[in-house]
């Protein structure tokens, strides 16, 4: 393992000091950590997400004007614990209820539920709205469904902007189930990763192969083969992405009539010649910029064979896995509403526009 | 003690309920390492350390007194903040959920910890939206809450009633090792779960065998 730390046990909370002293707007707790724009939310719903560390700039980078109002941390690829959340919720609540974002991860749904009841406990209305968009996964009733991955960082996005128009809760919460249901994606890992405390690579991967359908948490993937070109790896996540079909499962959200969590199923949607949509090329850590650009070129000529028209676009590291090196593809398809959200200004570490 | 403990009105006390916390500290500690090797293959090999640092924790931050409600509740806050994982919401639900009824109380019935058990584990079925055969720890809880409510039925005493709740859950335990798993991250693995113990019901068994043993001891 090479890797610039000091001891494996403190990672988590020197790398939250540094971030602090980067951005003098946004604070940093500790204890339980968390960090959280400056001032919290102000008459208006306030958005938290969280979960392990490692996946930087998710989730504390996108915390600021027009994202999230909070983040939670937890250790490195290990969920954060609801004291985190308890406390990151009452400290930017601004009245009007809190929306979490949660990557789908047991840990994290478990975690950010037992959070939502300690905060409603406290008198704060709570509505949790899962991302789990990873197209690599196809069975939900035998597993515990698809995973976050990109999708995330847009619903962060367009929710946040949204909270700043005014949305109340639940036409927030209404908004960030849309952008769930519209966003698919995909990753590959050239190279496995290593977290600090284990010390050794998650999983092993030969020189000479890739893994297909990784999670972003060194979980291994679908399949395994020899290494393939760009153009080759980008046809099979896009292809996989565009061809995906309308995925149904349960996933559990809290009613607030029945004053229980239940069980609500979800069907998401399939990408139609003539749609419009956001696209991700995310860095999973380990690869350059570079080469994000080669896997967007064909990421572009794929779309437009499928007659999908990419409207937006991130190319860069949004959502990453430690020094894994690979990518992940999201499209989400977009309306009027999201593209209008998506456009909003945003002062972040790491998204910045409109400012 | 000993009489509290033996005939048709059996009892646990809190100190019994203690001595239980202390030792499920201890034996999770000792098991560690064997814990966290049962979560490499099918999990990302943590359990052993969560469950350590978490009971560890609990000891730390126990209330003083022999009100069993509040002691529980206290484990439950400590493993929910402490723990992390899936585990953490797991069990502090099971302690959570199981302790509501019980505060205030200084002793337990049978029917008493009877009932802790199904309150405990219908939380953690909820919470997992989850249930026996999905390879966690309901697998080690269910089979010992319906051993310990048929013995106390027979009207055997606690230390045999809690030695037949342990001995299901071991069985139980041991019945995952064949399953493929429904839940967690160990679902992503598919077929390829089966044959590997489920480290959630090996810590769930270590805890009934804790509570089984601490009631034997101050029986005697």
């Amino acid at each position: 393992m090479k890797k610039l730390i000091n001891n494996a046990e403190d990672v988590t909370v020197e790398q939250l000091k540094g971030f602090g002293l980067a951005y003098s707007d946004i604070d940093v707790h500790f204890d339980p950590n968390f960090v959280s724009v400056a001032g919290g939310a102000k008459d208006r719903v306030a958005i938290v997400s969280g979960g392990g560390s490692g996946h930087e700039p998710l989730h504390g980078g996108y915390v600021g004007m027009g994202m999230l109002d909070a983040a939670c941390p937890g250790q490195v690829f290990t969920s954060p614990t609801p004291d985190q959340m308890l406390e990151a919720g009452k400290a930017v609540n601004g009245g009007k209820g809190i929306l979490q974002i949660v990557k789908n991860y047991t840990g994290d749904v478990l975690n950010f539920q037992m959070a939502a009841d300690m905060l409603r406990e406290e008198g704060i209305e709570v509505r949790n709205v899962i991302i789990d968009d990873d197209v690599a996964l196809k069975d939900s009733l035998y597993t515990a469904g698809r995973r976050g991955l990109g999708t995330t960082v847009i619903a962060e996005k367009v929710c946040g902007a949204a909270a700043v128009e005014g949305y109340d809760l639940d036409r927030l919460a209404a908004l960030c189930k849309k952008v769930n249901i519209n966003g698919k994606s995909m990753g590959m890992a050239l190279t496995s990763c290593t977290t600090p405390q284990n010390g050794t690579p998650s999983f092993e991967l030969g020189e000479d192969e890739m893994e297909i359908g990784i999670g972003i948490h060194g979980e291994p993937g679908t399949t395994r083969s020899k290494i393939k070109s760009a153009d080759e790896v980008t046809e099979i996540l896009a292809g996989r992405i565009l061809e995906d079909e309308a995925y149904t499962r349960r996933l559990s959200e809290w009613d607030p009539e029945k004053g229980d969590w239940v069980d609500v199923e979800v069907m998401d949607i399939t990408l139609q010649k003539g749609d419009e949509v956001i696209a991700i090329v995310n860095g999973m850590g380990g690869t350059p910029l570079s080469e994000l650009y080669t896997v967007y070129a064909k990421l572009a000529e794929v779309a437009e064979r499928h007659g999908v028209k990419i409207v937006r676009n991130l190319v860069g590291n949004y959502i990453t896995s430690l020094e894994m090196a690979g990518v992940s593809i999201t499209l989400v398809k977009t309306d009027e509403e999201m593209l209008r959200l998506f456009d909003a200004p945003v002062k972040t570490p790491a998204l910045r526009w409109g400012v | 003690m000993a009489d509290a403990s033996t005939g048709p009105d059996a009892v646990v006390t809190g100190p019994m309920i203690r001595a239980w916390i202390e030792k499920s500290a201890g034996v999770l500690a000792e098991n560690r390492a064997y814990l966290t090797e049962l979560d490499s293959p099918i999990g990302d090999a943590d359990h052993g350390n969560n469950m350590e640092r978490g009971y560890k924790a609990v000891l730390e931050k126990l209330p003083a007194g022999d009100d069993i409600g509040a002691m529980l509740k206290s484990v439950a806050m400590t493993l929910i903040s402490k723990v992390g994982g899936a585990a953490g919401p797991l069990y502090g639900t099971l302690f959570l959920d199981g302790s509501k009824p019980l505060q205030g109380k200084t002793s337990l019935t049978g029917e008493e910890l009877a009932q802790f058990f199904d309150d405990a584990i219908a939380g953690v079925k909820k919470r997992g939206r989850s249930d026996v055969g999905m390879k966690t720890m309901l697998d080690a809880l269910v089979p010992a809450a319906e051993a310990f409510r048929s013995e106390t039925g027979k009207g055997s005493d606690m230390p045999a009633s809690l030695r037949a709740a342990a001995a299901a859950a071991r069985q139980g335990m041991e019945a995952t090792v064949p399953m493929q798993a429904q839940r967690g991250r160990a679902s992503y693995l598919g077929e390829r779960s089966i044959g590997h113990q489920d480290p959630g019901a090996t810590s769930s068994y270590l805890i009934l065998q804790a509570l089984s043993d601490a009631v034997e001891e101050a029986a005697k």
